[in-house]
């Protein structure tokens, strides 16, 4: 079956709230039937044929094309299937997804990921705030699948994650990992600021160094190679990450905390200087 | 029929239904690797007498490993599920473990399973987390040294054992120079191991004993000693008999096995090449030499 291609037809400055974009509810769909879903543009309901173009019967694989930076929550609660964006994405990318795959050929805003339960989101881009965080209010964040972003990402990424793995090649904001109760985050670049804060257990990986230190409140542990990092980390480059042999082999130094909460939680942060034997 | 002027006699291999596995065992350095794969496949050469039956398959080069470190593929076998359960939990915790820098993957893509990791991670005392990636579940268990990497479930299927076939030569020498050259052409096949010291058997058994405390004992027709006090399965001119013993994941995988094998063991100095069985009564595979070129 081929992509159902779907394309803005103008650029947009209110925002679009468009969850109706998502393999779920285009399969099965004739075309017309696709154009007809609802979408909420500002306060006013339309259909997705009022402001895209739509091409093809509906499929379970979506290409959307556009200025989509004010349509928000692409692919939310998707099951299955593949999303490919080409252009920057509003916020709310992929929130709550529990399978299939989203790739992002550009930026992403805040949110993406949020409270994700499955499946892949990758981003070619930059990622803004909140990258697979919890909404307020919320005890969990991301629950599971997989995170990866080329760029940076912005602060709070896996705030209150439970499980699943964010990758970030670039560099991490602040407050990454924040009241983090289990996953896995791993950074290529710089580590911001106050990581981990308040984290119970889970793991976060500084391959790239500390932008700030960490907070006094994780406490050293040793140097040593963690065999599940060499797993781990064989996958990334699987994913196509700049992953060197260095690294797979390499010694990491290892912080636990956070020690306000229950203290199960770990830093990593690899020792550039040591090299593997 | 003959292979090289040696006699293939028109008898079967009975062999076994049994529960099989792979364990991927990996750790700093080869030579670590084979250590902790010849400490958990130790002592494993009957099931009855030491409740599986295990070795090693192959060594891994790194870049087949899931760590990318050295690694040693070893296979299990034993009769059920719940025995292969504790069976590994015994030996992976004792063997592997123990063994410094290893880790301890499954080797097998099954749809049954057996908790392996998901019960030694008790040993860490509360300290111990998971991590999950794409469905899999691996336990870190903090040790002196590190760290002690191992899977939750390893996976296990139905498999054989039991295959085998008897080496008559006119000498110890011979008989041995074919077992093991039998045996070094059987460890090319994936999917096999022979579990008994070296791949070789020379303590064949029947089924039965004079002793009723005994449910199997020495097997008096291939004992040369014996010749004139038993009837005797011995043609005239073997003075020696070795056994090769093949557990596999797969019927195909122990047929295969064993054409190999008894290839390599038809050579100067061997008379005949025969195989154990039971009459058909016992096992639930019966695997006639002679098809095996069929």
């Amino acid at each position: 079956m081929s992509a159902t291609i779907v394309r803005l037809k103008a650029s947009i400055t209110l925002p679009v709230e468009a969850e109706s974009l998502s393999p779920d509810r285009f399969a099965g769909l004739r075309q017309e039937e696709v154009a007809a879903l609802p979408i909420l543009y500002g306060r006013r309901w339309l259909t997705l044929g009022d402001l895209f173009e739509v091409e093809g019967d509906g499929s379970e694989e979506i290409v959307l094309e556009g200025d989509l930076r004010h349509v928000k929550r692409i692919g939310q609660r998707m099951s299955r299937g593949r999303i490919n964006v080409h252009g920057d994405v509003g916020m709310h990318l992929g929130a709550e997804m529990r399978g299939g795959e989203i790739i992002v050929h550009g930026n992403v805003d805040a949110w993406a990921g949020a409270q994700m339960a499955g499946g892949l989101l990758r981003v070619h881009g930059n990622a803004g705030p909140m990258l697979g965080a919890a909404y307020p209010g919320e005890t969990r964040g991301m629950r599971g699948g997989v995170i990866l972003v080329e760029g940076d990402a912005g602060p709070r990424a896996g705030e209150r994650m439970r499980r699943g793995l964010i990758v970030v090649r670039g560099n991490l904001g602040a407050f990454a990992g924040v009241r983090m109760i289990a996953g896995s985050i791993v950074v290529f670049g710089t580590l911001g600021a106050r990581a981990g804060a308040g984290m119970k257990r889970g793991t976060i990986v500084a391959l790239g160094g500390l932008t700030d230190g960490l907070l006094p409140t994780f406490r050293y542990a040793c140097a040593y190679r963690p065999t599940f990092l060499c797993f781990y980390l064989r996958r990334l480059r699987g994913w196509g990450l700049p992953v060197t042999p260095e690294q797979i082999e390499g010694v990491f130094h290892r912080y636990t905390g956070d020690i306000t909460t229950l203290g199960k939680g770990e830093i990593l942060v690899y020792d550039q200087r040591e090299r593997a034997i | 029929m003959r292979i090289n002027g040696v006699e293939i006699e028109d008898t079967f291999a009975e062999a076994f239904k049994m529960w099989g596995t792979r364990l991927i065992i990996t750790a700093i350095n080869r030579q670590w690797a084979q250590t902790a794969a010849q400490a958990t496949t130790g002592f494993a050469t009957s099931g009855i007498g030491c409740g599986c039956e295990a070795g090693i398959e192959r060594e891994l080069p790194p870049e087949e490993t899931p760590d990318g470190r050295p690694g040693i593929s070893v296979l299990f076998f034993v009769t059920s599920r719940k025995q292969m359960e504790k069976q590994l939990l015994l030996r992976v915790g004792q063997g592997v473990m123990t063994c410094p820098t290893t880790a301890c993957y499954s080797g097998l893509s099954a749809e049954e399973h057996v908790d392996v990791g998901g019960k030694l991670r008790y040993f860490g005392d509360g300290f111990q987390s998971s991590k999950r990636l794409e469905g899999r579940r691996l336990w870190r268990i903090p040790v002196m040294e590190g760290e002690f990497l191992i899977d939750e479930r390893f996976g296990i299927q139905k498999a054989v054992g039991g295959g085998n076939f008897l080496i008559l030569g006119k000498s110890v020498e011979t008989a041995l120079a074919a077992a093991e050259a039998a045996v070094a052409a059987m460890r090319e096949v994936e999917g096999v191991v022979m579990p008994f010291p070296g791949g070789i058997v020379r303590s064949g058994s029947k089924v039965g004993s004079r002793y009723k405390f005994l449910t199997a004992s020495t097997n008096t027709a291939y004992c040369p000693t014996l010749r004139g006090q038993v009837e005797s399965a011995l043609p005239e001119g073997v003075n020696a008999v070795l056994e090769i013993v093949v557990n596999g994941l797969t019927e195909d995988a122990v047929r295969e096995a064993m054409r190999v094998g008894i290839e390599a063991a038809c050579r100067s100095g061997i008379m005949r090449i025969s195989a154990g069985n039971y009459g058909g009564t016992l096992g639930q595979y019966q695997i006639p030499l002679r098809e095996l070129w069929q």
